[in-house]
């Protein structure tokens, strides 16, 4: 795994590149030397994990959508609009 | 789910049905496009009750638009367009003015995801570049019911704080969910830089709750 092409993986490399492993788009070479890393370093294991919980918990954060009310009014105007296009 | 998505309306009957001034089709339509709507006037304005306000607004604007929808984009993107315009005006109005060359165009210069203090420096003869000050355990826990409902009121005080940008592309992302090539396209991003600015909220974010769980919140 360790050549002279391939440099380990610093810590503070890995912090920088994890949403482009996240979003699985980091090169090939650098995913192969991201995941070397994340075996032999448990901090770096716990920061992956902590972004993967974060992107969970997230989740969590979400909003109510529109209220029967809302839609009434929205159907009025819709209304409204058809009516005049049609002179009725 | 899956059943909203196998009674899909294509767009071309869509338009076909609300301009003969067909109800069910209406109210299909902002059933169906309400929620994105609704979540991405949030990642604008922030204030719940003005993002409803706004999504009212592309509603009606919709429904006078109708006739004039040349159907050369899909009927989502159309609706995305007139909304961003709406909640940009209406951001901009209740001075929360989402500074776009953070969007597009060259990102401002490197900001750390982890303050780099905490590593090695660069000459350090064993370990450069390695953590120095390590971070504390707390991944296994985050999710425990115990710690949850301070713990996410944080958490929306956090993505709340970030940079406007931030805030819009880790809301879409990550609270609702939206794939990365759909917020690109609501906001006219390039892949790139979505992933730079969804990298910069992720770790404050992430920093946030290491704050957290260090008792310093």
């Amino acid at each position: 795994m360790t050549s002279d092409t391939q440099k380990e993986m610093a810590c503070q490399e890995l912090v920088e590149v994890i949403t482009d492993y996240l979003e699985g788009t980091l090169p090939e070479l650098e995913r192969v030397r991201f995941e070397a890393h994340l075996r032999t370093c448990p901090a770096c294991h716990e920061y992956v994990e902590q972004m993967r919980a974060l992107i969970r918990l997230s989740r969590g954060l979400t909003a109510r959508s529109l209220d029967t009310a809302a839609v009434d009014s929205l159907l009025h105007a819709f209304r409204d609009w058809r009516d005049s296009q049609t002179g009725m | 789910m899956a059943l909203i998505a196998e009674v899909r309306i294509s767009d071309v009957d869509l338009i076909d049905r609300l301009r003969g001034g067909d109800e069910d089709a209406f109210v299909w339509m902002v059933n169906t496009y309400g929620g994105s709507l609704k979540r991405l006037a949030l990642a604008f304005v922030s204030v719940e009750a003005v993002a409803d306000e706004v999504v009212q607004e592309t509603w009606l604007a919709v429904i006078t638009g109708i006739s004039r929808f040349e159907g050369r984009s899909s009927v989502k993107t159309w609706l995305y367009k007139i909304l961003t315009n709406r909640a940009k005006t209406r951001a901009m109005r209740e001075k929360r003015t989402i500074v776009f060359s953070e969007l597009d165009g060259a990102s401002p210069p490197g900001e750390a995801a982890v303050d780099p203090e905490r590593f090695l420096p660069a000459d350090h003869p064993v370990n450069p570049g390695h953590w120095a000050s390590p971070p504390d355990q707390w991944s296994g826990s985050a999710e425990d019911k115990v710690v949850g409902r301070e713990m996410m009121e944080v958490l929306r005080r956090g993505l709340d704080a970030l940079p406007p940008a931030q805030r819009v592309v880790v809301s879409l992302r990550d609270v609702h969910g939206w794939p990365a090539a759909q917020v690109c396209e609501a906001l006219a991003l390039s892949e790139a830089n979505q992933r730079v600015l969804l990298h910069r909220g992720r770790s404050r974010l992430r920093g946030v709750l290491e704050d957290y769980f260090a008792g310093n919140a």
